[in-house]
């Protein structure tokens, strides 16, 4: 009866590495030298300097979490790590002052040339430093800052400093502590009260250096009553060792404003993507996580939405992809901490090959609160016989006038949709990618359209293979 | 008066030498092993304060016997009955017990049937966090029930089994050792209570084993005083097309921990796991369940129901874990909450582990109010809210009990959280 061989997925796509010479190399290891090195570098102000030596301790005395977490994480080597990596200190001004070499690599990921108008205040993150930043003057009109951390905490320091590590201590966990040490690239943004931005604001993150972390840290307040949709991309190269990445992505939604932040991430298998990202709502003020990952070794990502203000309202919406050797432990947390407040979480995870989605979750109603609501859903499909799926929620509600549910289905693609589809003239293949697809479609809806289209893309590409 | 560490007096240990033996090493490995840390996951949530067992001492031998024999009183009709009080047995009747029936003291059973103790007593390792209280129990236990019922043997009545605690600060280690041969069945009705109103210790495991093809329903009337400390240990092994029912009412106890295990080894095995749990005050239950599915074809499910009032806490962390070669698995997990306090604390956890893609599987958790229309529809009927409230609870409840098919087991169950909810 059983006739599905293993799958094999080419992951040899995306697999393009051109050399670029490296201005400034921190070497491998972390120190208290390589702090000082980074902020000589990037010329830091003390207080960073200062916050990042504090972020260190504060790493170094931390354990592993893996008490709850996988044991993979016991095999990053953090001495073979370059902590800090520059292109060039300065982002660079227009398209034409990006080398040849990063816009070939750019091109063979699929990112034509002409998206340059899609980069409407766009921050091209090419390894550590901003290799391409060019601020759209409309945006720019409205008052909006959209700069690179560095700039924003040099150029900016009133803003930056009242909410930057705010919403994630540095000790809230091992790797935001590490990301707090070494930080560089990632996004700041601000939008002053009343703006709704009607461009989605863009980073494409890319990885391009072998042993290479990134540790970006992005930091956007949205001001009373504004909207912003912001949305990053990752595609890495492949390479023999580990390649770390932790970033850290705060969140300020004031008083009735609207954040929108769309991840759609494609790492190679050898990547351990460990990322802290959380948002804070005030009143009325809303913010969505959209977050869709694709491959690496290791994914830890719980996008989280604290709600301290009435009528606050979170959002995760989840798609993960396990290829095979892949462990996608992904989730959501919601922080009710005021009345009336929302938050609904939505995953759907799939796993292929013998790879493992993880949904691990955390709601969580103080007391006293009244007409709290959660709603979470996790489906899970699973592809081939020693496919994976775990689901750990944890959820405290309390409070009579509170509800939350939660639900968790689990399910492989019924053998009636592919002989369907087969009876039509489908191939088995095809028809397996298309019942993937249909699986996320109510979800894949939700992305902006040329994200959509990626994701369909990156769903086959990662189906090539797992049947027939 | 002797503490939990020092040994019991050997005269007045019925347990034979071998066993005495196994004893003292559990006494070893509970003094060795760690206590548990607020970082183990398999307590998160849990009130570690309430594990320090320091001011608990052996139980002596009970001095209101004939009362606790005659309050050891449940169902209308039973084929036997074991009443046992503060670790030592008090009256056992078996008037209706078919032949090769064997119902007896855990500690009888072990010189008189020292093959079938020796296979079955304890014989999974205690896997949901408390191998600590689990050796514990082991180095302390006495008196228990024991029972075997062969193959082919049907038990049509219920047996009743009473396990008593009496005294201030008394500790008990209740076991329940059922043994169910190919084929067979029988409905077990086991009862935890206080002679007082006193803080006790009760260390408590239970074994199930099924063996292919038999029907046992397992029911555990947990009813110990509100100031007690208890743990509940269980583990159920169900082989092929075997079925198990368990419930677990946990009317009682100030903190209780409840570990249930089921691991379904056969095809076509089935196992169901029920809880119905009223909690007020300052009470805590905190109860952690596996539902192994190691072999294919087997179903398991899971219903918790906890309603809270006060500033009670619950804990559920259960985990439904399909292995890789468990194909066509069925199984269920689902917890409710019902929230009758602004005060009270539901904690729930409800986890998978899937490692084979031919299954059917969910899981669920819900934490609501009682309905504000239920109220008002009773309200207009002249039914006060507080009892209107209780009538809901009881109502959350019976929906439960409703799962069970043996009619006057379910009435008596029923009648039980009636009485428990003070529902005239």
């Amino acid at each position: 009866m059983e006739t599905k061989p293993d799958i094999n997925i080419d992951r040899s796509i995306g697999d393009f590495h051109y050399d670029v010479d490296y201005e400034f190399d921190a070497g491998t290891g972390l120190t208290e030298k390589t702090i000082d090195y980074i902020c000589d570098v990037k010329k830091d102000p003390d207080w960073i300097r200062e916050f990042r030596k504090d972020a260190l301790r504060k790493f170094n005395s931390m354990p592993m979490p893996t008490h709850w977490a996988s044991p993979d994480l016991e095999n990053i080597v953090f001495d073979n790590i370059r902590y800090y990596l520059s292109q060039g200190t300065q982002p660079k001004r227009s398209w034409d002052d990006v080398p040849e070499d990063v816009k070939r690599t750019f091109e063979r990921l699929g990112i034509p040339e002409q998206e340059r108008k899609f980069l409407a205040g766009v921050e091209a993150q090419f390894d550590s430093e901003a290799a391409y930043s060019n601020i759209k003057a409309a945006v720019g009109e409205q008052g909006v800052i959209f700069v690179g951390s560095t700039e924003g905490l040099q150029k900016h320091p009133e803003i930056f400093k009242k909410w930057f590590g705010k919403v994630i201590p540095t000790g809230d966990n091992k790797f935001s502590a590490l990301n707090s040490a070494v930080f560089s690239g990632g996004s700041f943004i601000y939008i002053p009260p009343g703006v709704k931005v009607k461009h989605p604001l863009q980073a494409y993150f890319r990885i391009n250096a072998e042993n290479f972390g990134q540790f970006e840290r992005t930091l956007i307040i949205a001001d009373e009553g504004s909207e912003v949709m912001y949305m990053e991309g990752c595609t890495a190269p492949k390479f023999e060792t580990s390649t770390l990445h932790s970033a850290v992505v705060e969140l300020v939604a004031l008083k009735g404003a609207k954040i929108q932040y769309i991840t759609v991430q494609n790492w190679s298998s050898n990547v351990f993507n460990l990322v802290t990202k959380r948002g804070l709502a005030h009143e009325e003020a809303e913010i969505k996580w959209i977050d869709c990952n694709i491959g690496s070794r290791l994914t830890m990502k719980y996008p989280g939405v604290v709600m301290k203000g009435r009528k606050a309202r979170g959002e995760v919406i989840s798609i993960a992809l396990a290829g095979d050797g892949q462990h996608q432990d992904t989730g959501a947390k919601m922080i009710h901490a005021a009345d009336e407040t929302t938050s609904n979480i939505v995953s759907k995870s799939i796993s292929i090959g013998n790879g493992r989605a993880t949904y691990r979750g955390l709601v969580q109603v103080g007391r006293h609160l009244k007409g709290c609501k959660n709603n979470t859903e996790c489906d899970a499909l699973l592809i081939n016989t020693d496919s994976r799926t775990d689901t750990y929620p944890a959820i405290t509600v309390r409070g009579k006038e509170n509800a939350c549910q939660h639900e968790a289905s689990v399910s492989k693609i019924s053998a009636e949709q592919i002989f369907y589809m087969q009876q039509r003239g489908i191939p088995e293949g095809a028809a397996m990618s298309l019942a993937v697809n249909g699986f996320v479609n109510d979800l894949v809806q939700q992305f902006p359209m040329e994200y959509s289209v990626e994701l369909k893309r990156l769903i086959d590409l990662e189906m090539e293979g797992s049947v027939g | 008066m002797s503490t939990l560490m020092e040994k019991p007096a050997a005269a007045r240990s019925a347990w034979p030498a071998w066993f005495q033996a196994e004893q003292r090493a559990a006494l070893a490995e509970y003094e060795a092993l760690p206590a548990p840390a607020r970082k183990d996951e398999s307590w998160r949530f849990a009130n570690i304060k309430a594990l320090d067992l320091s001011a608990f001492a052996e139980a002596t031998p009970v001095a209101s016997e004939t009362r606790l024999i005659q309050a050891s009183a449940g169902l209308a009709e039973t084929s036997a009955k074991l009443v046992l009080g503060n670790n030592a047995l008090l009256l056992r009747e078996a008037p209706a017990l078919p032949k090769g029936v064997i119902f007896e003291t855990l500690e009888a059973a072990a010189s008189n049937h020292a093959d079938l103790f020796k296979k079955y007593f304890m014989a999974q390792p205690v896997e949901l966090g408390s191998r600590k209280f689990a050796a514990l129990h082991k180095a302390r236990t006495s008196g228990g029930a024991f029972l075997y019922i062969p193959a082919n043997t049907s038990v049509t009545l219920p047996i009743e089994i009473f396990q008593w605690v009496e005294g201030a600060n008394a500790s008990v280690f209740p076991h329940t050792l059922i043994i169910c041969g190919e084929n067979s069945s029988a409905t077990v009705v086991d009862y935890f209570k206080s002679a007082d109103r006193l803080p006790a210790l009760a260390c408590g495991v239970n074994d199930l084993h099924l063996a292919r093809g038999a029907r046992l329903t397992y029911i555990a009337v947990q009813d110990w005083s509100h100031e007690t400390t208890a743990f509940h240990l269980n583990s159920t092994i169900v082989e092929r097309d075997a079925t198990c029912t368990a419930l677990i009412a946990n009317f009682g106890g100030g903190f209780v921990r409840g570990e249930n295990l089921s691991r379904l080894v056969g095809e076509g095995a089935r196992s169901e796991m029920f809880s119905i749990n009223p909690v007020e005050g300052t009470r805590e239950i905190d109860q952690r369940t596996l539902q192994d599915h190691v072999a294919p074809h087997a179903t398991s499910d899971l219903l918790y129901l906890n309603a809270l009032d006060g500033k009670s806490r619950t804990i559920f962390a259960g985990l439904i874990k399909v292995e890789p070669g468990a194909k066509g698995t069925d199984a269920y997990q689902k917890v409710k909450n019902l929230i009758l306090s602004d005060d009270a604390d539901p904690n729930s956890m409800p986890g998978l582990e899937i490692l084979n893609d031919e299954v059917r599987c969910s899981h669920g958790a819900t934490n609501g109010p009682v309905s504000a229309e239920e109220l008002f529809y009773m309200a207009a009927r002249g039914i006060p809210k507080d009892k209107a409230r209780r009538l809901v609870v009881n109502g959350f409840f019976n929906s439960l009990l409703a799962r069970l098919e043996n009619a006057p087991l379910r009435t008596h169950l029923e009648s039980l959280v009636a009485a428990r909810l003070s529902i005239a």
